[in-house]
């Protein structure tokens, strides 16, 4: 018992999912009382706005989307470290080591698009 | 509420305190693969191969020699101690087992990169493919060697790699950790997948071995989350003050928090029942690779092992201390039963480096410092062995391919005396008989078990012995198999190798008899270098 009692503030957390559960469960349960039921296989058709569907459901996009993507990622989270940093950069402790050490983190990322672009990884084809 | 509230950082900003000179062996061989990147970028073509390896075995040796500076500035560093609450944050610990693991790692690092580095008279290195992902020989395999796409980007990426295994033991906190263990692991999960031969076995193993990795890394993670949700801090030093004067109410935090993190580590080491994949992905990655896998990511692994288990999780060992008996004692019977019934040299030594991670364990399980200073001694000499060991069966070939299955060995001492006798004594040391490093470092974790292990070391050290007779008969086969069987008529060749390659196996080998004949000097050094610091 006491080795629960310590982990009480994990039983909002337990409350607030198990009230999700409820509500989408009892929706469910309601609609399914509700409404009329009328079963039909055009109703399981995917559905796309009135219009016939065409094609399956998977599709393939371009695989070179990737590399932007990852891209995008990197310098978000470049930016991430880069914004508390800028918010005290002023600061007369931080001194110019701090610059010195954002630089060669900038470096490393700028490093790897360097060889990116020099791969011709960045190109359109 | 948490009993434990959060530790809060102090209000003020402080620098953080950085001693470069105790980084630096760090610092040189990161430096190194960035360099490696640039060179792999801007070199051109035809110098890349020469340039790669030049600027990977320097940058290691520099490194090897930067531990010497560093000895002299052990200690916590790269972060603040708190003076209000005495806490000291740093997040590594540059200390007697980290350098050891380092100056290891470094210099079987070396070896490794000589041996991916053979060429057998082709342009670029033997063992790998431009284009994992092709069919070999296929028009897209050609493709990608035309567009410049060359195999030197294995130099950078083993850079990578063996910067993340340096890191891993030097650790002081259980993100660092987790940042080493995946700096490390990348590179390895796409080194696996490049070999030019056996493509499919080379593709299944590095997505073995990648999404094995994910799921352990994962536990790692979650472990990490239950032991800060416990201690209210990711440092070892907390921890282990925090387990000292914890309340018991938390305990339900600190033991599966403390078992997720194990399996994390225990996945690298290849301890079963976190094992599967260990066959399959030294059989399939190509054989160089498998070798400094084998070797250094061993050598990491443990060290990260030792530094949780006796600086972070030490206060708290009652709870976890049977758990990782039990996963020795099962590593020991399974790699040891296991590899009695291979036929394929790779999995065969695969299924070895199982049993002998449960050896290392039964070191590790001592607690003391003796121990220590047993297992670093132990990941030395198994690790030169296993590089020189792996590097021969990559020149084991049968037209053109490596020959791996036990049969096609037969003969092969009579036809090539002098790499079938290195490989055989390899093997004695990897069965642990007299005169070699093997014997040495089994006596020295077994008697370290013993002495200071209580009667469950007893147990673990009489079953390793147990298991050392089984793996000899294994060892012994392999070893009859070479010199007093005939060989086939379609008779395999062991292929020429250039300098680098002889070198490594021929280091190898022979660290594997110094240490075995004259063991005292290194087991000395690694029992002063067995005081971590906290």
């Amino acid at each position: 018992m006491d080795r629960l009692a310590d982990m009480s503030g994990y039983l909002a957390v337990a409350a607030v999912l198990g009230a999700g559960v409820l509500l989408v469960t009892a929706a469910m349960v309601a609609r399914r009382l509700l409404a009329p039921r009328a079963p039909h296989a055009a109703k399981l058709t995917t559905y796309e706005s009135g219009v016939d569907p065409v094609g399956e459901g998977w599709a393939q996009t371009k695989v070179r989307y990737f590399v932007f993507s990852f891209l995008y990622v990197v310098f978000a989270v470049d930016a991430v470290y880069l914004f508390p940093w800028a918010t005290v950069i002023r600061d007369a402790d931080l001194g110019r080591a701090s610059l010195v050490e954002m630089a060669i983190f900038i470096g490393v990322i700028v490093l790897g698009l360097a060889h990116a672009a020099r791969r011709g990884l960045l190109r359109w084809v | 509420m948490t009993a434990v509230a959060p530790l809060a950082l102090p209000a003020a900003f402080q620098p953080s305190n950085v001693d470069y000179l105790a980084i630096l062996p760090l610092l040189i061989v990161f430096g190194a693969a960035l360099v490696g990147v640039l060179v792999e970028a801007f070199a051109p073509r035809e110098r890349r191969h020469v340039i790669q390896v030049g600027l990977a075995v320097v940058g290691l040796l520099g490194a090897a020699v930067a531990i010497i500076p560093a000895a002299g500035h052990q200690g916590v560093t790269m972060g603040l101690a708190d003076g209000s609450t005495n806490r000291q944050m740093f997040a590594l610990a540059v200390d007697g087992p980290a350098l050891f693991m380092q100056g290891t790692i470094v210099l079987m690092g070396v070896l490794g990169i000589l041996t991916m580095a053979e060429r057998f008279g082709g342009t670029g290195p033997d063992a790998f493919t431009p284009s994992g992902a092709s069919t070999p020989g296929s028009a897209n395999e050609t493709a990608a060697a035309r567009a410049g796409a060359l195999t030197s980007e294995v130099f950078p990426l083993t850079m990578f790699a063996i910067f993340g295994m340096m890191l891993f033991p030097t650790t002081n906190d259980l993100i660092g950790m987790f940042v080493a263990l995946e700096v490390l692991s990348l590179p390895l999960y796409i080194l696996s997948g490049l070999a030019r031969r056996r493509r499919l076995l080379s593709q299944e193993a590095s997505l073995k071995y990648f999404l094995l990795g994910a799921f352990s890394s994962a536990f790692f993670l979650f472990g990490t989350a239950l032991l800060y949700g416990y201690a209210g801090s990711v440092y070892f030093g907390d921890l282990s003050r925090a387990i000292a004067s914890g309340p018991l109410a938390m305990n339900g935090l600190l033991l599966p928090g403390a078992f997720l993190v194990f399996v994390g580590l225990l996945f690298k080491v290849g301890a079963v029942p976190f094992h599967a994949w260990t066959p399959d992905v030294y059989q399939g990655a190509p054989t160089p690779v498998t070798g400094f896998m084998a070797a250094c990511t061993k050598a990491a692994a443990f060290g990260a092992i030792l530094r949780l288990a006796y600086v972070g999780l030490d206060t708290g060992r009652w709870e976890w201390t049977n758990a990782l008996v039990l996963v020795a004692l099962l590593t020991m019977v399974v790699g040891a039963v296991l590899s009695v019934t291979q036929t394929d040299m790779k999995r065969l030594l695969a299924y070895s480096s199982i049993a002998h991670a449960g050896f290392i364990l039964v070191g590790v399980l001592a607690f003391d410092r003796k121990a220590i200073g047993a297992v670093l001694f132990y990941l030395v000499a198994y690790g030169f062995a296993t590089i020189a060991a792996f590097a021969i069966v990559s020149l084991v070939r049968q037209n053109g391919a490596e020959a791996t299955h036990l049969s096609q060995w037969a003969g092969l001492g009579k036809r090539y005396p002098v790499v079938a006798g290195a490989f055989a004594f390899l093997m004695l040391a990897f069965a642990g008989i007299p005169l070699t490093s093997g014997f040495v470092s089994k006596f020295a974790v077994f008697s370290a078990a013993v002495g200071t292990g209580g009667a469950t070391g007893t147990v673990l050290a009489v079953v390793g012995v147990v298991c050392s007779a089984i793996t000899v008969f294994v060892y012994a086969r392999v070893i009859v198999l070479m010199f007093f069987s005939d060989a086939p008529d379609d008779a395999v060749e062991v292929v020429t190798p250039s300098v680098s390659t002889t070198f490594s196996i021929a280091i190898g080998t022979l660290v594997t008899l110094a240490l075995g004949v004259l063991p005292s000097a290194l087991l000395d050094l690694a029992d002063r270098a067995s005081q971590f610091v906290r």
